[in-house]
């Protein structure tokens, strides 16, 4: 059974709107926070566990106790992560057309809750229809006094999947190119424009006006509780999954934290035409697959991990029996060489040289060396470059050898 | 900042001592550890992006880049563990992926990043089956560089250096991911005042010098510490000779120069004009000791220094020591000044001197290196009294003297009239009984002159100058003379050494 926060009102024709989502309940919970202190609102989204959704998974309240107090540095700013460009994700697209305001409303709450009296929303270029949609939105809210003395603005991306990145996203709003940054400092800190700026994701951000209204505990206890023995932090909550691939009904479907992985495919209609599951992306393109006998993993952010994958973004891509692996290797390295800043040298040369060896091998040219070098490259990458990004580049191969190495094996000399 | 405290580290399983805050890159390089490197440049900070500086450092959870690690009191770092090798290696290696590997048509070759540290740490065999990446390989971004994209291995010191030096930002990078180029910004070339300094710092082949492209390979070059003279500031430079093999470089015997690190004058830059103003050292030089009027003909040095000195005895007693004029500048070194002055004033009791730099020895300043006065030793001048109890006439009085028949004698020392009084000069010098020329190039006033003396140029001779902040810097001597050319000192110090001669016989007689 799922268990619906973001997405309970989502049948809701005119959700969109603000008379309607107001109707709803809408507003209530930015009611109730500008009642509160800021430590108040941050105490309680600390009891709330809630983790970002946009990829990192990091715990809010733990991120936004890292800025300076507002009295040492009076200017800081919010930025709503809405560059959504991992393949196989497109929650954050279903949350901003069909449920803007919640998104806003979330936004403003933090942007109290840290004392910052401008938010933007950075939203990636190839999202007209949610940019019209926010536009909108952001503009009815200002009429209706709700944004009070918090600035809300818009700022649209050009295109780069790397602009998703905190730290390349403050440099491409500060108009530069989007190179990512190497922290410390962090954002918290050092931000927009040098100023101590908070960074999340919209799905992160929509969750807090119901923490705020329904309080911390309810939200902790929706999820994966800690595990203090196991120094496991657990996950609050819910996520929103973007789920893809060979399922039936491909959607957008919001489970509870630690919901197993079979039944967020089973909600999406089971593997399309009756086949078996071969292997699952669990998070969205960049984190390591999981194979068919892994289906049972609760989904939160400790038990992926424990086998060594990323709950990431939740974008579920469900490959079937028929699928090959190197091909997916190959199209996700593409994807990345594709996507790679070209900052740093091991992710810019290696993203690229994977992926020409696996096209090589793929148009049935392997040669003996190809396996033992494009672990050896992955290796070299990962753990050795500027973020996250090329880390993933030195993953992705390896993630699917390791997991189905017949694949790869098919396509070289024995 | 105040006295920093000293913190005590383990590197390479020895322990060594830096200053708390130091970067561990910098506090390795003091210990006498090169950690190899690209991007980090002292002067250009530690972007960290060619990942190459990569050290074990106890405790991390993974290699950390030492351009951008600083020291801490009791850490542990290995530079030379077998991990931290191996990071190297692998970086190098992908660095290399790409690399059109052209060095036997390549300037870089022999002080290539590349070539060197895969001597140091490569060594290993490529494992690269794919075809290399094709960019941009002769793009001239401006009047001294040559830009070859497929070199670069984009470690962004030559934009940081454009953006943060010199603020021109012609370069920039252009595209993303291993499409991504090094390019001029549309609109731009790279033509600021320090362009030649991003072929210094460019640590592979990507940015070469027009003028010394295919001409030397640098294994055949001497490199000589010296001083250019180019301006009052005197950058510190190393002056590449070739030599051995004067069939390379087009018979010029200097190859290139290039600014040697000192942070008292010039950081590690120097300018264009500096860099690239070595021309005359092989061209239109003087070398031979010329009597050029009343039977001209080669004079052998006794000759010359008994004729000129007899010439300005008599007419110093004839016609008064006020009549001969003495022209130099801040071209001379500190020994030159000191030989200058015991020959025209201690011996001749000369009374007009011109060594001002107006206006013939002036130029642009900044902010950054260039000094308006384009001559390095004005203050070497001044502390003989040149400049300071000794004022320097004005060419307009000179002139007029000249027309007024004040004047008997000139003596020129370096500097061409012409670029002064223009036509008028070779009026002017016509009413003259003496004209003495000397200096290392031809000139249209040493054609005017009755003696024409060949003078070493700075890199033929070794000598001091006082730069406008009073630092006194060594150069040395990196070539032979050509022909008979002397020092100035030994000039001055010859004709001073034969009018003593004629005055001890004039008091024996
Ligand atoms: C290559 C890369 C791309 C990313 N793209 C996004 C993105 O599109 N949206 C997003 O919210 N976070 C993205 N992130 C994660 C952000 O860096 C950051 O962790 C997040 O926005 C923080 O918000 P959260 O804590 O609410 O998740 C990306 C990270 C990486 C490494
Ligand atoms: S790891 Fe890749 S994406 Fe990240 S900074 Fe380096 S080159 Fe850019
Ligand atoms: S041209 Fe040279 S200095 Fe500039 S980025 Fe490329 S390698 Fe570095």
């Amino acid at each position: 059974m799922s268990t619906k926060i973001l997405t309970q009102h989502f049948n809701e024709p005119k959700l969109h709107e603000l008379a309607t989502y107001r109707k709803l309940g809408g507003y209530k919970g930015l009611e109730k926070a500008l009642k509160m202190k800021p430590a108040e609102i941050a105490a309680e989204v600390a009891k709330s566990n809630l983790r970002g959704l946009g990829g990192a998974g990091f715990p809010v309240g733990g991120k936004w106790s890292t800025m300076p107090p507002a009295d040492k540095a009076p200017e800081r700013y919010v930025v709503a992560n809405y560059d959504e460009s991992e393949p196989g994700c497109f929650k954050d697209r279903v949350l901003g057309e069909r449920a803007p305001h919640q998104i806003i409303e979330g936004l403003l709450i933090a942007a109290h809750a840290v004392s910052a009296e401008w938010a933007f929303i950075f939203i990636r270029g190839e999202y007209g229809i949610p940019f019209k949609i926010l536009e909108k939105a952001i503009a009815e809210a200002d009429e209706a006094g709700l944004t009070g003395k918090v600035r809300v603005r818009l700022m649209r991306g050009a295109g780069a999947y790397i602009c998703g990145l905190d730290t390349a996203l403050l440099e491409t709003m500060e108009g530069k190119k989007a190179w990512p940054r190497q922290p410390p400092p962090f954002p918290t800190v050092v931000g927009l424009m040098g100023q101590p700026t908070v960074v999340n994701n919209v799905e992160t951000l929509a969750m807090l006006p119901h923490i705020i209204v329904n309080g911390g505990d309810w939200f902790a206890k929706l999820g994966v509780l800690p595990n203090p023995e196991k120094k496991l932090p657990g996950s609050g909550g819910t996520a929103v999954y973007s789920v893809s691939g060979d399922v039936e009904k491909p959607g957008v479907y919001e489970f509870a934290m630690g919901a197993p992985l079979r039944a967020i495919i089973d909600a999406a209609g089971g593997v399309r035409g009756g086949r078996k599951v071969k292997a699952v992306i669990p998070g969205g393109a960049s984190t390591p697959p999981l194979s068919a006998s892994e289906l049972d993993t609760p989904m939160d952010f400790d038990s992926l991990r424990s086998v060594g994958s990323f709950l990431g973004a939740g974008g579920v891509i469900v490959l079937d029996e028929t699928r090959d692996m190197s091909e997916v290797a190959h199209n996700i390295e593409r994807f990345l060489a594709h996507e790679s800043c070209g900052q740093c040298t091991p992710c810019r040369e290696g993203s690229e040289w994977t992926t020409r060896i696996l096209g090589r091998m793929l148009e049935g040219k392997g040669t003996s060396g190809d396996l033992p070098n494009l672990q050896r490259i992955g290796e070299n990458i990962t753990g050795k470059v500027i973020c996250a990004l090329g880390d993933t580049v030195g993953m992705v191969t390896r993630g699917f050898m390791k997991k189905f190495p017949d694949d790869f094996k098919s396509k070289v000399p024995a | 900042m105040s006295e920093s405290k000293t913190v005590k580290f383990k590197l390479n399983g020895r322990e060594v001592e830096a200053p708390e805050g130091r970067l561990l890159i910098d506090a390795a390089k003091d210990a006498g550890v090169e950690i190899p490197h690209y991007c980090y440049h002292p002067a250009l900070g530690n972007p960290g992006n060619c990942r190459l500086c990569v050290v074990e450092v106890q405790g991390a959870p993974k290699p950390l880049v030492s351009c951008r690690t600083f020291v801490k009191e009791g850490m542990v770092v290995a530079s030379d563990s077998p991990a931290a090798m191996r990071a190297q290696q692998s970086s190098l290696e992908l660095h290399l992926v790409n690399h059109p590997l052209d060095c036997p048509v390549c300037d870089q070759s022999g002080e290539c990043g590349l070539q060197d540290y895969y001597m140091e740490i490569g060594r290993y065999e490529s494992q690269v089956r794919e075809d290399k990446l094709h960019k941009g390989k002769r793009i001239e971004a401006g009047p001294h560089v040559m830009l070859d994209q497929e070199r670069c291995i984009l470690c962004t010191r030559c934009t940081r250096f454009v953006d943060e030096v010199t603020k021109t930002h012609e370069l920039g990078i252009f595209g993303r991911g291993h499409g991504q180029y090094i390019d001029l910004v549309p609109g731009k070339t790279l033509d600021n005042p320090y362009s030649g300094n991003v072929v210094d710092i460019c640590p592979v082949g990507a940015l070469t010098e027009k003028d010394f492209r295919y001409k030397v390979r640098v294994w055949y070059l001497d490199e000589t510490d010296s001083v250019c003279p180019g301006c009052s500031r005197g950058c510190s430079t190393s002056v590449h000779t070739n030599t051995e093999r004067p069939w390379h470089n087009d018979g010029r015997r200097v190859a290139r120069i290039k600014p040697r690190h000192n942070p008292e004058v010039n950081g590690w830059w120097i300018c264009d004009d500096g860099r690239f103003g070595y021309d005359s050292l092989d061209h239109d030089r003087l070398g031979r000791v010329m009597r050029l009027k009343d039977q001209r003909r080669e004079l052998s040095w006794t000759e010359a220094f008994e004729e000129i000195a007899s010439a300005l005895a008599s007419r110093s007693a004839g016609k008064g020591a006020g009549g001969l004029v003495v022209i130099a500048s801040g071209m001379l070194s500190n020994e030159d000044w000191a030989a200058f002055k015991v020959l025209f004033v201690d011996t001749l009791g000369v009374k007009h001197f011109v060594f001002g730099p107006e206006p013939d020895q002036l130029g642009e300043e900044d902010e950054l290196l260039r000094k308006r006065e384009k001559v390095p030793n004005l203050k070497g001048g001044q502390a003989q009294g040149f400049g300071t109890e000794i004022p320097s006439a004005s060419w307009d009085s000179l002139a007029k003297d000249i027309e007024a028949g004040k004047v008997w004698g000139l003596y020129v020392v370096e500097r061409d009239l012409t670029k002064v009084w223009g036509q008028r000069t070779a009026d002017l010098l016509s009413k003259l009984g003496l004209v003495i020329f000397q200096g290392p190039n031809k000139t249209a006033t040493g054609d005017l002159a009755h003696y024409r003396l060949p003078a070493t140029a700075y890199v033929e001779e070794e000598g001091h100058f006082t730069n406008f902040g009073g630092t006194v810097q060594a150069y040395k001597k990196a070539l032979e003379p050509l022909g008979s050319a002397k020092p100035d000192w030994a000039i001055f110090h010859g004709l001073a050494e034969h009018l003593a001669g004629d005055r001890r016989e004039e008091a024996v007689a």
